[in-house]
């Protein structure tokens, strides 16, 4: 009896308090943001479409690194976010089920081009990309022109490998290095078993006829003979010490760079907001050039263009929601505030009413492209169990920096393609 | 069944025991709905779902023991396991070890003993995150002079762990030896003392014997912090370094909960696993944690 007593009245306060979840009928948008960096802009820009249209906007931002522990947790929640992001074509396997079927939406039409959506395997538009990122090598020109160099010297790997070995050569004379130190912590290793390692894939895929969303089952050793040429160059031509990569960080490689303490420095257009405003660098002595590594014809590269920026609608929203939703992504991209927002915190908006962006990496990207190089796509998109195919890859590229021979770069080599076929039977299984 | 003698005592106990017998619901029941709430209804339904497949939990389809099977052909759970089954024992040793060593002395007379408590202490007030990257950085300084680095191997990392935690919790493990130290009775001692007890016999015969309590809280806490840590793992190396074994990947020093951890974040594909993996380690942890408790139990001494 008492046992039962206590039992109701914990029944009861439970209802009670699960019955405070159901209030709104007007739609309202909850939108889990994936860009930290973005993260006060996107919060501004609510705060104004809530007070223009009365509609609710709560934007939630994941921190580094765990958005896809976010989102797994907040769909499980009552009031789940209404946009969410997904990155690549595994994010439509994972939570495909849950993105809208955007053919019919007001914010698809606004698209330039299919370049950035995410279809599922039925050919439906799933995400819908707003935002494309250009990464290379990013160039301090003033530096380069004080040590007697141009750069309309760098075609190629061979004519970067002659400046960068020059500069650092005469290191001390001059006061910098050639390249910012390629630290290998968990803050800064994404540069290369990411986006460097892009470079070895986008030439595979190329050759074997194949784009982003191909999700290979394996990949091959080719080009990673071009992947070490470049990695030599990085590890070589700086003032790190190749032994204690693994605990340097990207604040450190980035401050090298914007304290002009080096020429190159590998990274993506999101830097141009930090070096040009932390650092106080002129966007008149930046530049990126591609990433060259000695593969044939590359003197017809252009940048690394992609993105893993999509929006998707959550489908399981309630139909008001959905709509509220819908709106307010058509407002970001067709009105004033919206995109003087999007040109401000991003490079390249492929949308029909986008601002052009202050961003000269974003420019540079455009034009290699309007030159008609080969812009590189983001192959690495498709990594399966990305993070750890990248533990591996740096677990060994560590070691190979730290002792170079032949027995350890078959380390680096095996983690690339063992690692590859192991992580799709992983993602698979 | 006797029968119960109503005397005035009684009456008035039974007076104040009749209203709390009836109305003990309303008292418990804060308590008890955080209990279920925060514990008991999340543990349920943690259970059901390693025999799902789920993404979130709301749209989990049963599957089964096929998780369980998953989890267990999972070469990197299997060397997680060895891994955590070993750190535990090192750590197990070497805390208790020297946190009744450092008790064992500071409650001996001597100038400063409270002061070198505190310090001893201290460093359990701080996060196990933020030790883990405090230590990373001092390992790699020290290791650079060797032109090495701590992720390079897995033993690098297996003792860098051992110290990390050893220097956490050896201070929190010394306090409650020293507590225990402290209630060794006065005149027990002397009494050892005039029947020309050595100083070892003292220590081994008497003080001993008479802390076993405390040694049964320490091992126990020792035991299950080295099972469950978590933090201090993901920070120092993250698991790292991680290779390519027999044609498996595995993390070289990930232990059991970093490893349920990194396995939920594989794809959907493994959310159910991962969960498998969770439960199981729930009942590793609780069934060792029990019988260590009535294996140490039985040597305590009553005072």
């Amino acid at each position: 009896m008492k046992k039962a007593l206590a039992l109701i009245l914990a029944l009861v306060m439970c209802l009670s308090l699960s019955a405070a979840a159901f209030a709104d009928d007007a739609g309202s948008v909850y939108y889990l943001n994936f860009k930290p960096e973005a993260d006060q802009a996107w919060q501004d820009l609510a705060a104004k479409y809530t007070e223009e249209t009365g509609v609710e906007v709560k934007v939630v931002t994941a921190a580094s690194g765990t958005y896809s522990d976010t989102l797994t947790a907040e769909m499980a929640k009552t009031e789940a976010p209404t946009i969410f992001n997904i990155g690549n074509k595994s994010g439509i396997t994972d939570w495909g089920d849950y993105a809208l079927d955007l053919t019919d939406t007001s914010i698809y039409a606004e698209r330039v081009n299919d370049d950035y959506v995410l279809f599922d395997d039925a050919g439906a538009p799933k995400a819908l990309g707003y935002c494309y990122e250009s990464f290379g090598i990013i160039v301090n020109t003033a530096l380069l022109e004080q040590a007697g160099h141009s750069l309309d010297e760098i075609t190629d790997f061979a004519s970067l490998k002659a400046v960068a070995d020059d500069i650092h050569a005469r290191a001390d004379e001059l006061g910098f290095d050639a390249f910012s130190a390629p630290g290998l912590d968990g803050s800064s290793s994404w540069r290369f078993s990411g986006h460097l390692a892009n470079i070895p894939l986008y030439y595979q895929y190329k050759d074997a006829g194949l784009t982003v969303g191909a999700l290979p089952a394996e990949i091959t050793s080719d080009y990673l003979d071009n992947y070490r040429n470049i990695w030599d160059l990085y590890i070589t031509d700086t003032a790190a010490d190749p032994t204690s990569l693994s605990t340097s960080t990207g604040d450190e490689s980035e401050a090298e760079f914007g304290e002009g303490k080096a020429v190159f420095y590998q990274n993506g257009d999101w830097e141009f907001s930090r070096l040009t405003g932390k650092f106080g660098m002129d966007p008149e002595t930046l530049a990126m050039i591609p990433i060259y590594c000695g593969v044939d014809g590359e003197s017809e590269a252009g940048l690394n263009c992609g993105t893993e920026n999509c929006w998707a609608i959550n489908a399981k929203a309630d139909e008001a929601d959905i709509q509220a939703s819908i709106d307010f992504l058509t407002w970001v991209v067709t009105s004033e505030e919206g995109t003087a927002m999007l040109a401000e915190q991003f490079s390249g908006i492929p949308f029909k009413a986008a601002k052009a962006s202050a961003n000269v990496f974003g420019a540079d990207a455009a034009e290699y492209a309007n030159a008609g190089k080969y812009t590189m796509f983001w192959a690495f998109n498709d990594t399966p169990n990305v993070d750890a195919w990248r533990a591996t890859v740096v677990t060994a590229l560590t070691a190979y920096s730290a002792d170079p021979s032949d027995a350890n770069w078959e380390q680096v080599v095996s983690a690339f393609v063992d690692g590859w076929a192991i992580e799709y039977a992983n993602v698979n299984g | 069944m006797k029968k119960k003698k109503r005397d005035a005592a009684a009456l008035s106990s039974e007076l104040i025991r009749r209203p709390i017998r009836r109305w003990f619901p309303v008292f418990l029941l804060p308590t008890l709905v955080c209990f279920c709430i925060g514990f008991i209804w999340p543990f349920a339904q943690g259970i059901y779902l390693s025999f799902c497949t789920f993404n979130t939990p709301k749209d989990a389809t049963w599957t089964g023991i096929s998780n369980y099977v998953k989890a267990f052909r999972d070469a990197g759970f299997v060397h997680a396991f060895k891994n955590t089954a070993l750190f535990a024992i090192v750590s197990i040793v070497l805390i208790n070890v020297l946190a009744f060593a450092i008790a064992y002395a500071l409650t001996q007379k001597m100038r400063g003993s409270s002061l070198f408590r505190t310090i001893f202490f201290m460093p359990n007030l701080i996060g196990g995150v933020v030790l883990g990257y405090i230590w990373s950085m001092i390992f790699d300084a020290i290791l650079k002079h060797y032109s090495t680095y701590l992720t390079a191997n897995a033993t690098y990392g297996f003792w860098g762990l051992v110290i990390l935690v050893a220097w956490q919790q050896i201070g929190y493990m010394m306090i409650i030896y020293i507590a225990g130290l402290q209630a060794v009775p006065e005149d027990m001692l002397e009494a050892a003392k005039i029947d020309g007890a050595s100083k070892s016999q003292t220590l081994f015969r008497v003080v001993i014997p008479n802390v076993m309590p405390s040694i049964t809280i320490c091992m126990f806490l020792t035991l299950t912090n080295s099972f469950k840590l978590f933090d201090q793992n993901l920070a120092l190396t993250g698991g790292a370094p991680s290779v390519i074994m027999n044609g498996a990947k595995v993390n070289m020093t990930e232990l059991l909960a970093l490893n349920i951890y990194s396995t939920y974040n594989i794809n959907k594909n493994w959310h159910g696993a991962a969960q498998a993996k969770a439960v199981v380690f729930f009942i590793l942890v609780a069934s060792l944690a029990i019988a260590q408790l009535t294996a140490t139990r039985q040597k305590e001494v009553q005072q």
